[in-house]
């Protein structure tokens, strides 16, 4: 597994995720900057996302949809913030009302900073994706997007047992 | 009582941020302790662990009961079962991504990648 590292971060409602790439920063960021192949790694499994309009450019927005097993479509949209290729970007991701794009403003945007350093072996890529609110994470999670992962009870021993940030 | 689901949310999370908190929370998530009891194990006074006790109540991840002259504290599973989900779904959805880029990059021609040593 590329993953080296994952931090919950209980105050900021933020998860950050470091990972370890076989390849270099250029190739990690043409991943995001190439719509073909983003919308490959972006949607969970059994739910494809097509990107329709996607330029990594600050100002600029993307809009995707994820489609669920059962073809209902998930419209949504990055708002490009910032853009350093290939050492990262950031942006804004939220929700989109249906097929026109526009922002569904009762649903929560997370906001979203991905880096990629060079290393002797590739690329070290730390992805920071953080919410307003605890409220806002659940409302997204609600949505039936992620995964239905069901935690163990276990788990939340770890939780509880993780230092607080 | 907190009726408001994002207050509710922020409480979980400020209930959860601090350890003496979640270590009452671990004993009362296996079984029902007195606030006496509670307060014999830490180093610190009966009020201060009543005041984490009362933290936790605010945010529902506990609940009190009285017997006689006791206060009779217990963990509720369901709601710290939902603050853990959260973290670890999208953790598992980021899992997921990470593992999916890591395969498109192997799919990449020989020459496209670093130079095995």
């Amino acid at each position: 597994m590329p993953v080296t590292s994952t931090q919950h971060d209980l105050d900021a409602l933020t998860l950050t995720i470091t990972a370890d790439f076989a390849a270099p920063p250029e190739r990690v960021w043409a991943i995001y900057e190439d719509p073909r192949q983003l919308e490959r790694v972006w949607g969970p499994p059994g739910y494809p996302a097509t990107f329709v309009d996607h330029a990594l450019e600050p100002g600029s927005r993307s809009t995707y949809y994820m489609t669920s097993p059962e073809g209902q479509r998930f419209y949504a949209y990055w708002d490009v913030t910032s853009v350093a290729g290939p050492d990262g970007f950031t942006f804004d991701d939220g929700f989109a009302l249906d097929e026109t794009f526009a922002p569904n403003t009762s649903m929560p945007q997370s906001h979203a900073d991905y880096a990629f350093v060079a290393t002797d072996d590739g690329t070290h890529a730390t992805f920071v994706t953080s919410y307003a609110s605890a409220d806002d994470l659940q409302q997204v999670l609600d949505m039936g997007v992620v995964e239905g992962s069901t935690a163990a009870i276990n788990q939340i021993d770890d939780l509880l047992a993780a230092d607080a940030a | 009582m907190i009726e408001d689901a994002e207050d509710r949310a922020d409480a979980w999370f400020h209930a959860l941020a601090d350890r003496t908190r979640r270590d009452i929370l671990r004993r009362v998530l296996s079984g029902e302790h007195s606030v006496s009891t509670l307060a014999q194990s830490y180093d610190m006074s009966f009020a201060a662990v009543q005041k984490h006790v009362a933290v936790l109540e605010r945010a529902g991840l506990l609940t009190k009961r009285r017997q006689g002259r006791e206060a009779l504290a217990s963990g509720d599973v369901e709601a710290v079962r939902s603050v853990g989900v959260m973290l670890t779904e999208l953790e598992d959805l980021w899992r997921g991504r990470i593992s999916r880029m890591d395969e498109l990059l192997a799919l990449d021609p020989a020459d496209h990648r670093p130079e095995e040593d």
